[in-house]
């Protein structure tokens, strides 16, 4: 709450309206220029509002329908396989180690703790999971690498369950006669919803934008893309789409509107993201404060 | 003699009593232990001659050829270079940003209107690289982007070739970053301004103090511990940066390498473009052990000056 003065206020709002502006316009310019023709491009380049409409590129991408629909699907299973993962791996991880009573707690928080401080890097990562697991080329490619689990969360939820959780309802659940599990899944977990649903929308985000494990273990799997890797492959050639299009009989003839495409495209992949946004804005506020202040 | 026993028993008891909580935590330890663990070993590459064949292990030694080959090209300068300089000055700016945002959102007295601000300076959080780079190449665009042809051209300039020009690049990518990262960290900060007790300001404005004094006297000494935990958690990251933001942003031009090549993208390059893993792997230790060492020793001084911040 403010109880700075008037002019004070004004003069934040006015920052903060450019700010907003600063973060939507770009969308803006990338939503304006998929919707203008591909002569009106050429002529005038991208631009905040369409000099001519046209959806030449909108047209060209339904050729390609099927490229897309695919990687989507992988973005979809990439993300529903490795969220869940992500959520029942760091629950029941964080849960035992929240128990002050277990032990060894010690030794297993700091195994956990001890790999946000070192790590072996990029190279040793990737020859572990492509020469001992041999995942290069293959669907979990896009699950295991880094995203699967974070000894970061870890922390997050130990913490939440060993603030939030009254020792005393464990142990009359214990004196109930309740195991461990079944004191988990019936007294734990449904206390415990703000920080799973925080769990899995960050998990949820990082499986759904992420480009980088594509980049590294596809490379000849390019069936496997997500609608990412896709996007990351039609910047660097823009006839990625085109080729694997030209293929078939139905797009012969047609001339690639790449100009126009190129943002059309990446519009499709923002779509989802911003579509689904304003429902889980709350969470991602909340779940920022809480990954955020807890260090 | 009886009181080891009688602890031993004890032990034993809890072991049988917590068996089941050991059995929840194998598959996240386990994960741990390929994911991060298992490829510690491979830290010794950068002391070996690679060959895919032999393997981790069964490489030959090299005796630190890999650092001489690294350190006699004008790369290592660079990459270190920009990695430092780069994360540096997003950390100052980035924090004098947010702090400010924060304070600002702070300001605002209606409710809704600040939830508002609050769900679209978010939203460039999460976009992801790879469409940050077709909204930066909608702008930059040589022949079709928007600042060439709706602001340079149109104003009596010549157009800017921007992907080819490695000189411009530190400030697009700083303002790039700033963009993309302000929203997020503003609002932690925000989270604990929120968090002040209100009857700070209330004494202050009943004597007098201005806006800005309450600012400098009231806000921000609250929020130091904050400020002291993320800056901490970001020099402990200066050797690392952001491959999104160096790789896919400037289209992996090779023309901007100059200002744009971090360790990052170099061990990137290294590992898979241009098959030099030597130096690559030469490079990524060294952003291994200089994380780990910063980390610590930040931490460490922070606990000297003041104990209850540190970390750990």
């Amino acid at each position: 709450m403010a109880l700075a003065g008037k002019k004070f206020s004004i003069f934040a709002n006015i920052i903060l309206v450019l700010l907003c502006l600063s973060c939507i316009l770009p969308l803006l310019l990338l939503v304006s220029s998929s919707v203008t023709s591909e002569a009106a491009l050429n002529r005038n380049g991208y631009a905040f509002w369409p000099a001519e409409f046209g959806l030449d590129a909108y047209k060209y991408l339904w050729h390609s329908r099927a490229q897309i629909a695919r990687a989507y699907g992988m973005t979809f299973m990439a993300t529903l396989c490795g969220t869940s993962l992500n959520v029942a791996l760091t629950t029941l991880l964080a849960y035992p180690l929240s128990r002050r009573t277990l032990p060894g707690r010690n030794f297993f928080s700091f195994m956990v703790f001890f790999t946000l401080l070192f790590n072996g890097g990029m190279i040793p990562s990737y020859l572990t999971w492509t020469q001992m697991f041999h995942i290069k080329d293959t669907f979990w490619a896009l699950i295991f690498p880094n995203l699967l689990m974070n000894g970061f969360g870890v922390i997050v939820m130990r913490t939440y369950f060993s603030t939030s959780i009254p020792y005393e309802i464990l142990e009359a659940a214990r004196i109930d006669g309740a195991g461990e599990t079944k004191t988990l899944l019936s007294i734990v977990l449904p206390l415990s919803k703000p920080i799973l649903s925080t769990t899995a929308l960050l998990s949820g985000l990082a499986y759904w934008n992420d480009w980088i494990n594509g980049l590294y273990y596809l490379v000849k799997r390019t069936d496997l893309y997500t609608i990412q890797n896709l996007l990351n492959r039609l910047i660097a050639s823009a006839d990625f789409i085109s080729n694997n299009a030209a293929n078939s009989a139905i797009t012969a003839g047609i001339t690639v509107p790449s100009v126009g495409v190129r943002m059309a495209i990446a519009v499709i992949a923002l779509v989802p993201v911003m579509a689904v946004y304003p429902f889980l804005q709350k969470g991602f506020v909340k779940g920022i404060v809480i990954g955020g202040v807890k260090g | 003699m009886q009181n080891t026993m009688k602890r031993r028993g004890e032990l034993i008891r809890q072991l049988k009593r917590h068996w089941p909580l050991y059995v929840m935590m194998l598959p996240g330890l386990a994960y741990l232990f390929i994911n991060n663990y298992l490829p510690l070993a491979g830290l010794q590459l950068a002391f070996k001659k690679f060959k895919y064949n032999l393997g981790i292990w069964g490489s030959p030694w090299n005796k630190g050829k890999n650092f001489t080959f690294l350190f006699r090209s004008k790369d290592a300068g660079i990459i270190i270079r920009n990695t430092l300089g780069y994360n540096l000055t997003f950390l100052v700016l980035g924090t004098v940003m947010a702090l400010a945002v924060a304070i600002l959102l702070n300001e605002v007295r209606r409710k809704k209107l600040q939830q508002t601000y609050q769900t679209i300076i978010l939203i460039p959080h999460l976009i992801s690289y790879v469409i940050v780079s077709y909204i930066a190449y909608a702008f930059l665009g040589g022949d079709n982007g928007m600042i060439n042809n709706s602001l340079l051209i149109p104003l009596g300039f010549e157009s800017i070739p921007w992907y080819t020009k490695p000189g411009y690049w530190p400030f697009i990518l700083i303002i790039i970053h700033l963009w993309k990262v302000f929203g997020y960290n503003s609002i932690v900060y925000y989270a604990s301004i929120v968090g002040i007790d209100r009857t700070y300001y209330e004494a202050a404005v009943v004597d007098g103090a201005s806006t800005w004094k309450q600012i400098t006297a009231i806000t921000l000494p609250m929020l130091k511990p904050v400020i002291i935990t993320l800056t901490l958690l970001s020099v402990g990251r200066l050797f690392y940066s952001d491959f999104g933001l160096f790789y896919q942003v400037p289209m992996n031009s090779g023309l901007l390498y100059n200002t744009t090549n971090t360790i990052d993208t170099f061990v990137y390059r290294g590992l898979l473009e241009t098959n030099d893993i030597g130096r690559a792997s030469a490079a990524g230790f060294i952003q291994s052990i200089m994380g780990f060492v910063l980390i610590l020793t930040t931490n460490a001084i922070v606990r000297k000056v003041e104990a209850e911040h540190a970390l750990f």
